[in-house]
């Protein structure tokens, strides 16, 4: 049992990332019927756009400490922030450690911004062409995106903390009436996956009860009699391109204290993406969310080792396995509807 | 000639000249002078042009003929590398049964896999073949590292049994594959004044088998059975309506660009004998996609042409750092100078990736049909509108 509930909550942390990802990917494809293979990229983007808060943040200028003395005797160069000078030092040090959730506010317009530049500017020209090339376009744009970001920041990996109060793990398994010590979870995994919740919740709330979303859900039945009656479909599509990258790029910040980003962090999530929108059925968004939690968790009951002693290899491939099974089985997905590339 | 129309024969022909005198062809710049760095033509490079050009061949036959993307063709290529170097492992250094059994691998692989993912077609067919790929990457990386060598990759050793051959060579070595004792590294060099040539066992074997695949496409390009894939490509449904099942005529079509990819793979272990997972990784597949979209998908010579334009930006232009470029703009103003080498500084050297996805892109927004249709709109201005008739010597895809 505990270790059931373990296993759950492991698969919770990706699999939320799976979910959001998945999420801005379907709601793409729903709008705007393209095939995005760049939005790994705005996901890596995302995990820069935390990065690049903290280099802000951190940014100095050295200033000499008569008080203190290095070991020759000279008085000390410190690197003093600028954020002390407009904050003070406390408050600076408290800006600085938050700085990947600060980066959620600095994310937003970028990506935001990212995504509509993306679609006037590339995508609307590849409505009309055939899904191999939309694939084939945006799979160029991801190679030099994330050639980009390589060239600004480096190959390797950058670690950026969570915020201090986030750090560590706590005892789950207390809270819940097991022994101590049996069941610990890292704190800001839970924050991920709420965050993540949250998220998921803004964005169904949006689509549910705003006109904004009613229009873009009748747009995504039918867009040409949305049209007919005279509304301007196009921006709408637009702007649910901004926010679909937008929620990628939230995914990205946020896991940044998760796993170091590197350049490369996109197309390792896109593929596992497009397998997550395909199990939950291409088009539908409540099937995109469930299949990212449900292939999360499965791919963390897949790690245990009782089950790597039974079936050998198994936590590589789980994910990949399931996918195959329910493209032949039920081609539509989870929770596909019916005449949605069902070809 | 050899059954071909008198323009495929010609491309033939013009195709076997060209990799005949690629050790010229490849090397315009004296050795030493400052050009020297754009020579291709050392037996590693050349060797490789040929070997993704068969690759990108055989993906052509899938992608360009059926419209079918597959984004895991890589896997075969690692299949066949795999099944080579046991092949060496187990019987001898000899290559044609390291390739006839490459071949066979990677044959019954793509019969496997391609009939459960042609099932379904556009996107999922896309996400199918990059799944099993996927899958047998991990696998090949983690728990099958008896047969694969995992992460250290599948490498010969000196007590390997060799059973038809010595395990080791006279000296003590471990032996290195050859073709009935001609070697595939024995080179030879010609040096013409300042011009170094080097002609190397294993590329002239390479392109002869290169030269075989090639014409083996163009007769599947020009036969009843290529005609029914572009039937499927052009309108899956009308041919059903015709009472004609198309999956017997993908799925073999499938399997050939299956059994190309695993000949790719052998003649890399042939080469060089090691294979790794990472051949099956699935940014190797995308490389193939790349290298044929380029080229033009769709047309006989444009893989070969993608193939080759790759892989020389990236051994050549990889090769490129700020110092050459200094060098090269020397003759300007110093700000000047400056300002130019940062500008191009991004695009070379560990960048040439941005330079890579920048063309691709181009390429498929402005130029669908690849290199080779850019060549016929170039023709055709040349030629002035009149030769808007003369439809070109290949066909662009759809």
């Amino acid at each position: 049992m505990d270790a059931l509930i373990l296993q759950i909550l492991n698969g919770l942390d990706k699999g939320s990332a799976y979910a959001l990802i998945a999420l801005g990917l379907t709601l793409i494809f729903g709008t705007l019927g393209v095939v995005n293979f760049a939005h790994g990229a705005l996901f890596m983007i995302g995990a820069f756009c935390a990065v690049t808060l903290n280099r802000i943040l951190t940014l100095s200028h050295t200033v000499i400490d008569e008080t203190r003395t290095d070991f020759l005797g000279k008085p000390l160069q410190v690197d003093v922030p600028y954020v002390y000078d407009i904050f003070g030092e406390s408050a600076g040090n408290a800006i600085i450690d938050w700085s990947v959730p600060l980066a959620i506010l600095f994310a937003i317009p970028v990506m935001i911004a990212v995504g509509v530049i993306m679609e006037r500017g590339l995508i609307k020209h590849f409505y009309k062409r055939p899904h191999a090339d939309q694939i084939l376009v945006t799979f160029g744009l991801a190679i030099v995106l994330q050639e980009i970001i390589k060239y600004f920041y480096g190959a390797n990996p950058i670690p950026t903390p969570a915020p201090e109060a986030f750090k560590g793990s706590f005892d789950f398994g207390t809270m819940i009436g097991f022994d101590p010590n049996i069941i610990i979870y890292p704190y800001w995994r839970l924050v991920y996956f709420c965050f993540a919740v949250v998220i998921i919740g803004a964005v169904f709330a949006f689509l549910q009860f705003t006109t904004f979303g009613m229009v873009v859900r009748a747009g995504m039945a039918d867009r040409e009699t949305v049209g007919l009656l005279g509304i301007n479909i196009d921006r709408r599509f637009t702007i649910m391109f901004g926010l679909a990258a937008a929620v990628a790029g939230l995914a990205g910040v946020m896991y940044v204290p998760i796993n170091p980003p590197n350049y490369h962090m996109g197309m390792d999530f896109l593929v596992l993406s497009f397998v997550v929108v395909v199990v939950g059925g291409m088009g539908s968004l409540p099937g995109a969310v469930l299949a990212g939690f449900l292939l999360g968790i499965l791919e963390s009951f897949a790690s245990m080792r009782e089950v790597i002693d039974f079936i050998p290899g198994i936590n590589q491939v789980i994910i990949y396995l399931v996918a195959i099974i329910i493209l032949l089985t039920r081609p539509r997905g989870l929770m596909g509807r019916k005449g949605v590339m069902e070809d | 000639m050899f059954g071909l129309e008198k323009k495929d024969a010609s491309l033939l022909i013009l195709v076997a000249v060209l990799t005949i005198f690629a050790p010229f062809i490849l090397n315009p710049f004296p050795d030493g002078s400052a050009l020297a760095q754009f020579n291709a033509g050392y037996p590693d490079l050349m060797q490789r042009f040929v070997i993704f050009g068969i690759f990108a061949i055989g993906f052509n036959i899938l992608f360009g003929l059926t419209g079918y993307l597959s984004f895991g063709h890589a896997a075969f290529l690692g299949i066949g590398s795999y099944a080579a170097v046991w092949m060496f492992k187990l019987l001898s250094m000899n290559v044609i049964p390291a390739i006839i059994l490459a071949v066979i691998m990677s044959g019954l692989f793509a019969l496997l896999i391609g009939y459960i993912s042609l099932r379904r077609s556009g996107i999922y067919f896309s996400i199918l073949t990059l799944a099993f790929a996927q899958m047998m990457f991990a696998l090949a990386y983690s728990v099958l590292t008896p047969i694969t060598g995992g992460e250290t990759g599948l490498q010969l050793a000196l007590d390997d049994p060799r059973i038809l051959s010595m395990a080791s060579s006279t000296d003590g070595n471990i032996p290195v594959p050859s073709l009935f004792g001609m070697e595939m590294r024995d080179s030879t060099q010609l040096t013409v004044g300042a011009w170094k040539f080097t002609f190397n066992v294993g590329y002239y074997f390479c392109s002869v088998i290169m030269l075989v695949a090639f014409y083996i496409a163009i007769r599947i390009f020009r036969s009843p059975f290529g005609l029914m894939l572009r039937a499927v490509k052009s309108n899956q449904q009308r041919l059903n309506y015709t009472g004609l099942n198309p999956r017997p005529y993908t799925l073999a079509a499938f399997v050939i660009s299956g059994m190309y990819a695993g000949l790719a793979g052998a003649l890399m272990a042939s080469m060089d004998p090691l294979a790794g997972a990472e051949r099956m990784f699935w940014t190797a597949s995308g490389e193939v996609v790349l290298m044929t979209i380029l080229g033009g998908a769709g047309t006989l010579i444009g893989p070969v042409l993608g193939a080759g334009a790759i892989k020389y930006m990236e051994n050549i232009l990889s090769k490129i750092n700020g110092d050459i470029l200094h060098t090269w703009f020397a003759f300007l103003p110093d700000g000047l100078e400056d300002f130019i080498v940062t500008i191009i500084y991004p695009f070379i050297g560990k960048g040439w990736h941005l330079t890579l996805g920048i063309i691709f892109m181009l390429v498929v927004i402005f130029l669908p049909g690849g290199l080779v249709e850019g060549g016929q709109r170039i023709m055709q201005k040349l030629r002035g509108k009149s030769a808007d008739t003369d439809s070109a010597k290949t066909e662009p895809a759809e």
